[in-house]
């Protein structure tokens, strides 16, 4: 019967052509809204542009290397490529190796980091809410946000892609490390204060 | 229980099954083009991909985009202000692509938002994530205005 099941499982498989999108790739998750507070800062800054320049020195003073800016939307997309050797696997592949022959090993070996920063203003709380009545005696709701003077908010996100030593990939994923997240935020901060300070 | 017999005819049905059903996989030619087996017409696709936004403002309707692309775990990988196009993916296990084009409708007053999506190697023509995607950028607009963190 398993047999008949993994079979039509196949079946059903190439029928598709490939696998299904999951259904929760696109959709607003509760944790979204913590990784944004982890990713994200807000500066008391001047200019969006300063912010951005203090942002792509952080990323360079990373070793990032920057593959797109725009900077009327405030985006920096910049990349790594760095080891990925970890002691702890390397150690068990070279156990696998030893009891099932060197076929069996494999262990990451490089990987790709990418990261994007975009900056955006930052919108005070509440909308004002305004009510006009013209010479009509139509009545007008206006209820934009109004952009602080001061103030951006930044938000960097990394992600990875790993390859074992075969060239194979063996991971991508994101990076939620809020550590990572609270150094990078130390660093810009810096940088902030030091370009501030016009130290070169 | 089935015996050995049974199961050899099953698994052989189940290859001349699978061989029929892999002729059915697309030819180098609708790969490019992405003209699909299912029937589903370019109109169709398009109206699945697009949504309509009651705002002039194509910068911040941008913007709202790439905020959303962001808490949605991609990480930005194109973003052109004068094309109005966003590309992100989001890696999860999956490499999920997609590119956001936001273009001025023609009255002037709205802003008409695009997008499409690569799941690993194949198009997403399915009308449900569209729609997530699409909830989310309305919640992350009212989110943005109102600066809920």
């Amino acid at each position: 019967m398993k047999k008949i099941i993994s079979s039509l499982t196949v079946v059903a498989m190439l029928a598709g052509c490939a696998g299904q999108i999951p259904p929760e790739a696109l959709q607003f998750q509760p944790d979204n809204l913590a990784n944004r507070q982890m990713q994200s800062r807000k500066y008391d800054i001047k200019t969006e542009k300063e912010l951005l320049s203090a942002s792509s020195n952080v990323l360079q003073d990373m070793g990032f290397n920057l593959d797109e800016s725009n900077m009327p939307l405030g985006v920096i997309v910049a990349s790594k490529s760095r080891d990925a050797t970890d002691g702890g696997q390397v150690a068990g592949a070279i156990l696998l190796g030893v009891l099932f022959g060197a076929a069996a090993v494999n262990y990451d070996k490089t990987q790709k980091i990418r990261a994007s920063l975009v900056t955006k203003p930052a919108a005070i709380k509440d909308p004002i809410h305004v009510l006009v009545a013209t010479k009509a005696g139509k009545q007008i709701k206006f209820d934009q946000p109004v952009e602080a003077s001061n103030g951006f908010i930044v938000r960097v996100t990394f992600q990875r892609l790993v390859w074992n030593q075969r060239g194979v990939m063996t991971k991508i994923e994101g990076v939620n490390d809020a550590d990572i997240y609270q150094e990078f935020y130390e660093k810009l901060s810096k940088s902030i204060f030091l370009q501030a300070q016009n130290v070169e | 229980m089935l015996n050995k017999r049974t199961t050899l005819r099953f698994s052989l049905l189940s290859l001349a099954v699978m061989t029929t059903l892999l002729t059915g996989c697309q030819t180098m030619k609708e790969r490019v083009l992405d003209s699909s087996a299912d029937g589903q017409t370019s109109v169709e696709l398009r109206a699945i991909q697009s949504r309509s936004f009651d705002t002039p403002d194509k910068q911040k309707t941008m913007r709202s985009v790439i905020a959303t692309l962001q808490d949605l775990g991609f990480v930005v990988d194109k973003a052109d202000l004068d094309l109005g196009s966003v590309s992100a993916t989001k890696l999860s296990g999956y490499a999920l692509r997609m590119t956001v084009s936001v273009r001025p409708g023609a009255s002037g007053k709205n802003m008409i938002v695009r997008a499409n999506a690569q799941y690993n190697i194949t198009p997403v023509t399915d009308p449900k994530p569209y729609q997530d995607f699409f909830v989310s950028l309305q919640k992350s607009m009212f989110l943005q205005a109102n600066n809920v963190d």
